[in-house]
């Protein structure tokens, strides 16, 4: 597409988020726009929208849903005639709702995302991270990116589905495609989105011949919302939302903070030494490293500080500019596991707050503390080959690192 | 600021939105209902030695919606 090949004239009236300068590194940019007399970004490119870079502004934004609706979250236009045809009316309902329905198409599916409920698949994602670890230990060289974090979400979100995990690398594709390559190519992007609701209309005959115990799809088809069993559009609009939320999302989060840890093995003898910061210790990376920005459309012609957004308009919520925003984080670039101050924002704000958080949390945890357990030294191999996945969701695509092939033991 | 004093300590059920931090940072005093959002542990007063924690816990909220009561 031409549009990525015109230089960027300037950053507040013309960003353009596919530039390859800011996929690899887009802070430098939020910078300059967030410290500028015009913190509240417009460009003309890919469809138009705005892009406010303070905290603040961006928190606002994801608590005003009735001035900002989700009729359209991806940061791109939508594919044209899309929402025309058999499943045309297939949406990703919590994310793409709005209230009054948001609130029960969120509702029937947080129980299964409780802090108690997700502790069970722990277990589980630590043998999946051994095993994966088991491929390259021997080696002394990885990618970290598409050897170890790639592996890690797909299979624990197939597992909560109860879909085959032979079918992993369909799955991925499916979900880049629609996340990542589909951003600048709708017809990839529509014809993604289309195998993977084929793939769970198939799913859900399946369940209606063969119902199954203690199976999330199974106890979707049966839900019940004020007496009505609900209709199978929302329970397909579900299993497309858990399988693209889960998966590009997390393993953006687990390979870029394995891109950090190879780079400082301060932080790496720090977690060793003081196990108990684990906790806080991920909240500050996800804060750092945080993956996913949206979009919301504007419902009525509004003044937003100063900006005359118009009914229609694209506004995009990055929250890892959020996350860097000096106003509210002091040394905003810095990793510090000992912050005290850290209300980031990597999970959104507002009623859309990321329903898996509690389940992606505990994949980075385990997936990092396994990788640090098993190989605790490691650096990159050349900094400048490291690629990069951005717009909606950023992370290292390919990280080689390098190890002893003895590791020591902790 | 001197020694440590009992708080208490409230959520805003109407502005919580279930990131959890709270729980993080002060697991002895928040934790979770059915559908994620945040509760409140202890009935009262909380004790002294847990007051940094419940600090930590406000201060990591993105909601802010948790109150504490001197
Ligand atoms: C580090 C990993 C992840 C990050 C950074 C992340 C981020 C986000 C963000 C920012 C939102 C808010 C969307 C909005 O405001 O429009 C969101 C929503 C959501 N996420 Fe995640 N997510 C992650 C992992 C997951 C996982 C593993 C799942 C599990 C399937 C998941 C499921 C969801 C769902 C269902 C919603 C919609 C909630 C609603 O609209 O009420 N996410 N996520
Ligand atoms: S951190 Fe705030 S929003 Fe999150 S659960 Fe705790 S009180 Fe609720």
């Amino acid at each position: 597409m031409g549009e990525q090949q015109r230089p960027v004239a300037d950053l507040t009236t013309d960003y353009d988020i596919m530039d390859p300068g800011f996929v690899r590194d887009p802070f430098p940019a939020f910078d300059e726009i967030r410290e500028s007399a015009c913190p509240i970004a417009h460009t003309e490119r890919w469809g138009g929208s705005w892009m406010p870079t303070r905290y603040e502004d961006i928190v606002a934004i994801a608590q005003e849903h009735e001035t900002f609706t989700s009729r359209g979250i991806l940061v791109m236009p939508p594919v044209p005639g899309a929402a025309e045809g058999a499943y045309g009316a297939v949406a990703a309902p919590p994310i793409t709702s709005d209230p009054p329905d948001h609130h029960w198409h969120r509702r029937l599916i947080l129980p299964v995302f409780s802090p108690q409920s997700v502790a069970k698949y722990e277990q589980g994602t630590r043998d999946l991270c051994n095993s994966l670890i088991d491929e390259f230990i021997g080696k002394g060289t990885a990618d970290a990116a598409g050897d170890y974090a790639q592996h890690i979400p797909v299979r624990v979100i197939a597992t909560m589905l109860g879909v085959p995990l032979e079918m992993e690398t369909e799955f991925t594709s499916w979900v880049r495609g629609v996340l990542e390559q589909g951003m600048t190519d709708p017809e990839l992007r529509q014809a993604s989105r289309m195998n993977i609701i084929r793939f769970f209309v198939e799913q859900l005959e399946d369940r209606k011949r063969n119902p199954r115990e203690n199976d999330l799809i199974t106890d979707l088809l049966n839900a019940k919302v004020e007496g009505a069993v609900v209709d199978d559009i929302y329970v397909l609009g579900v299993c497309n939302l858990m399988l693209v939320a889960g998966v590009d999302t997390t393993w953006s989060a687990i390979g870029s903070t394995l891109w950090h840890m190879a780079q400082h093995p301060e932080h790496r003898r720090m977690l060793r030494e003081r196990p108990e910061l684990w906790p806080q210790a991920v909240e500050e990376l996800l804060r750092v490293y945080a993956p996913v920005t949206m979009a919301r459309i504007v419902d009525h012609d509004v003044e937003h500080q100063g900006c005359p957004m118009k009914a229609g308009d694209r506004v995009l919520m990055s929250f890892p500019a959020a996350n860097r925003d000096p106003r509210q984080f002091e040394r905003p670039d810095e990793v510090d596991f000992e912050r005290e101050h850290n209300r980031h924002v990597a999970f959104g704000a507002g009623i859309h707050r990321c329903a898996g958080s509690n389940l992606a949390r505990l994949e980075l945890r385990v997936a990092l503390q396994t990788w640090l357990e098993r190989i605790p030294e490691f650096e990159l191999v050349d900094p400048s080959s490291v690629t990069w996945a951005g717009g909606q969701v950023r992370g290292p695509r390919r990280c080689m690192v390098r190890f002893p092939t003895v590791a020591t033991p902790a | 600021m001197g020694s440590l004093r009992s708080v208490r300590v409230t959520v805003d059920s109407g502005s919580c939105h279930g990131h959890q931090m709270c729980a993080i940072a002060a697991p002895e005093v928040f934790g979770s209902d059915d559908l994620g959002y945040a509760t409140v542990l202890i009935d009262g007063d909380v004790p002294a030695d847990l007051e940094k924690k419940v600090r930590r816990s406000e201060a990591n909220c993105p909601e802010r919606a948790i109150r504490i009561v001197d």
